[in-house]
């Protein structure tokens, strides 16, 4: 895999883009943003409790990795998941529902903000045991190099805190002895909650060296740039669909607000967030795109209220509907059993 | 109606699964070119290839987690861990992962998986290979129990248990695969959530599930030399619980006694005592009876090891004691 290192190449990377890729791009990435901006000003006012952990500072992984791939795809990941979710189409009121608590969300108000599922979409689950989601993405894949004729990847997104996970370790082995089409998505936000992640992995910072160790082609790139993140994902999907076993994508990224709600960020010091604001995601693509033609100011102006009205009903939403009923607590903990 | 041993009914209702379902495969250690750790896949690598027939490296949480993951997207695997006490190496697979996907996604996505698993002590294999955990698991809202006593129950509940569409946990104790059993030929199945009266008596109610069914009717043959006709109650399955099984033999014996391997703290005994107490107290004419293994780890050595397993010997005492019988 190649991995484009500076801004000349990713620009020409960005000429690939077509103007109407370029505006969807820009507006999902805007929407994610917004979308957990508003879900912080939620949990303010006591309507959303619980955890909440926001992706600001990611977007460029979700936005860069998820449009490639094929609605038979499948995408799995861990609890920091309303960047994914949305990327993949969940209905914006939906998932901000679900952080409400109320029935209309995307699990009726019974999963919360780490357990988005849109099975129809084949969004297979925020899952917030950290590490839990390794085993059943190779699960998936597993079953999909068991159906006949199917070439359906999964992508399954993880942070820097679940590499010192033993499931990582016996799912890397697995994925790759048995070849199944996992696209390993590490999203590198250098911290684990507070524990820094050369605090934490022998290989420090640089993970995808510990992949490569499992036999897998494994790269690191700058996950806040969504350039690179779409052209490394494009090529990594590819090599997985062809059937030659998995792949390993470290994007290394930054989130700007703290692990959690909870989280004061006592662990690191204010000039280290505000310099990786200095990359922020968003801001860089629309930089981008400005300078060679595909987006104007004008647009991305648009683009912003556009978003704005969205998450303003997706709020609204959220506030108007109601409550699980008090029976909702007693349904789906078991499936129905086949009918004779 | 053939007579067969438990464990060829387990391969009986395997090869079944094999051949009428294409969704389902079998993923384990040492199923495949060893034959299975106790046998029960015997040839099997060779009637449905590796494809179908899974080796797994000894990696217990992806194994199982896997097979919640493809049951997520249509398949019906049937994962194989060696031990009940490997489980635990998966169990946040099992309790975190398989129990809860229904749950939290309101039904979107279901886990058709069944998980095998040897469980029981009595083997002298020592404090770490002698648990009996299905307890544990019992007390998971999502988790299917399934504890066999019989040939025919082990075939008659494992079909059940592939229509279930839920994670089943089912539970082969290792002392019972070479009990011998009537399986009918022709279809059938055993529901789950169905308790068995294994012997009908007027006197005394004794509760128990796997290895210790045996145990009990044993007791049931001492007690009767003495007069005292005991109704054995094998639960067949703890999830779903038939409680109500139990309570109308109790109403009629006014007498129970719950018989069960496992340590007796946290001992799933303790809930059934519950129950019916809850449900039965004034036919009680005395003290629900728990008879547990001590709260010790299984030892090696044979006669202690013997010492911590209820016994018929142990169970008529107990029962005349506690009785005054």
């Amino acid at each position: 895999m190649t991995v484009t290192e500076n801004n000349e190449e990713r620009m020409k990377a960005a000429v690939n883009l077509e103007k109407d890729q370029a505006l969807e791009f820009y507006s999902m990435m805007l929407l994610i943003r917004r979308f957990e901006e508003a879900a912080e000003r939620l949990y303010q006012r006591g309507l959303i409790r619980g955890f909440l952990h926001t992706y600001i500072g990611e977007e460029a992984i979700a936005v860069g990795a998820i449009p490639n791939l094929r609605e038979d795809d499948y995408i799995i990941g861990h609890y920091r998941d309303h960047g994914h979710a949305l990327a993949r189409g969940l209905n914006p009121k939906t998932a901000m529902a679900e952080l409400c608590g109320k029935a209309t969300g995307s699990s009726g108000g019974k999963g919360g903000s780490m357990h988005l599922f849109d099975v129809e979409k084949h969004l297979m689950g925020g899952h917030a045991i950290v590490g839990g989601q390794f085993p059943l993405a190779v699960g998936m894949a597993l079953g999909i190099k068991m159906k006949k004729g199917l070439d359906s990847v999964v992508m399954c997104f993880f942070g820097d805190g679940a590499v010192q996970e033993g499931e990582f370790h016996e799912a890397m082995n697995l994925a790759s002895l048995w070849k199944l089409p996992v696209v390993f998505m590490l999203e590198n936000n250098l911290y684990g909650m507070g524990t820094e992640v050369n605090r934490s992995n022998a290989a420090g910072q640089d993970i995808f060296n510990t992949a490569a160790s499992y036999q897998m082609p494994a790269v690191q790139i700058d996950g806040m740039d969504l350039l690179q993140v779409r052209e490394t994902v494009i090529e990594g999907i590819s090599s997985v669909r062809e059937g030659n076993g998995p792949v390993f994508i470290e994007s290394m990224a930054y989130r700007f607000h703290g692990h959690s709600m909870a989280d004061p960020s006592n662990y690191r010091d204010n000039s280290e967030v505000e310099e990786h604001r200095t990359r922020d995601p968003i801001d860089r693509f629309k930089q981008v795109c400005i300078e060679i033609g595909l987006l104007t100011e004008q647009e991305a102006s648009e683009i912003g209220d556009s978003v704005d009205t969205t998450i303003q009903a997706s709020v609204q939403f959220a506030e108007e509907s109601a409550q699980p009923k008090p029976e909702a607590l007693f349904t789906n903990i078991y499936a129905e059993p086949d009918k004779d | 109606m053939g007579e067969m041993i438990l464990r060829d009914a387990m391969s009986k209702a395997l090869r079944e699964a094999l051949d009428t379902d294409e969704r389902t495969f079998l993923m384990g250690e040492d199923i495949g070119a060893y034959g299975g750790p106790y046998a029960v896949t015997r040839g099997f690598l060779q009637d449905y290839g590796e494809e179908r027939i899974r080796d797994t490296p000894i990696s217990e949480a992806v194994f199982v987690g896997a097979g919640t993951g493809a049951a997520m997207i249509g398949m019906r695997p049937i994962v194989e861990v060696m031990t009940i006490n490997f489980s635990l190496v998966a169990i946040d697979q099992i309790v975190n992962h398989a129990a809860k996907l229904s749950y939290m996604s309101d039904g979107q996505i279901s886990v058709p998986l069944i998980i095998r698993t040897v469980t029981g002590g009595g083997g002298q294999l020592g404090a770490t290979h002698s648990q009996s955990f299905e307890n544990w698991y019992a007390s998971v809202p999502g988790l299917r129990v399934v504890v066999p006593a019989t040939p025919y129950d082990a075939l008659g509940l494992f079909r059940s248990s592939r229509k279930d569409n839920n994670p089943v946990i089912f539970a082969e104790h290792s002392l019972l695969y070479r009990v011998r059993g009537d399986v009918p030929d022709d279809y059938y199945e055993v529901p789950l959530g169905q308790a068995r009266v294994a012997r009908f008596g007027e006197d005394i109610t004794l509760v128990a599930y796997s290895g210790m069914v045996r145990v009990a009717e044993q007791s049931a043959d001492k007690l009767a030399e003495q007069g005292i006709e005991a109704e054995v109650i094998d639960l067949r399955t703890l999830s779903p619980l038939d409680i109500d099984s139990v309570i109308k033999s109790v109403r009629k014996t006014n007498r129970v006694a719950i018989i069960e391997e496992t340590w007796k703290t946290g001992g799933f005994s303790g809930t059934i005592a519950s129950n019916i107490q809850e449900a039965a107290f004034d036919d009680l004419d005395g003290p629900v009876l728990r008879i547990n293994g001590p709260d010790v780890p299984a030892p090696y050595a044979r006669n202690i090891e013997q010492a911590m397993i209820p016994s018929a010997d142990w169970v008529v005492e107990a029962v005349k004691y506690n009785f005054g019988l």
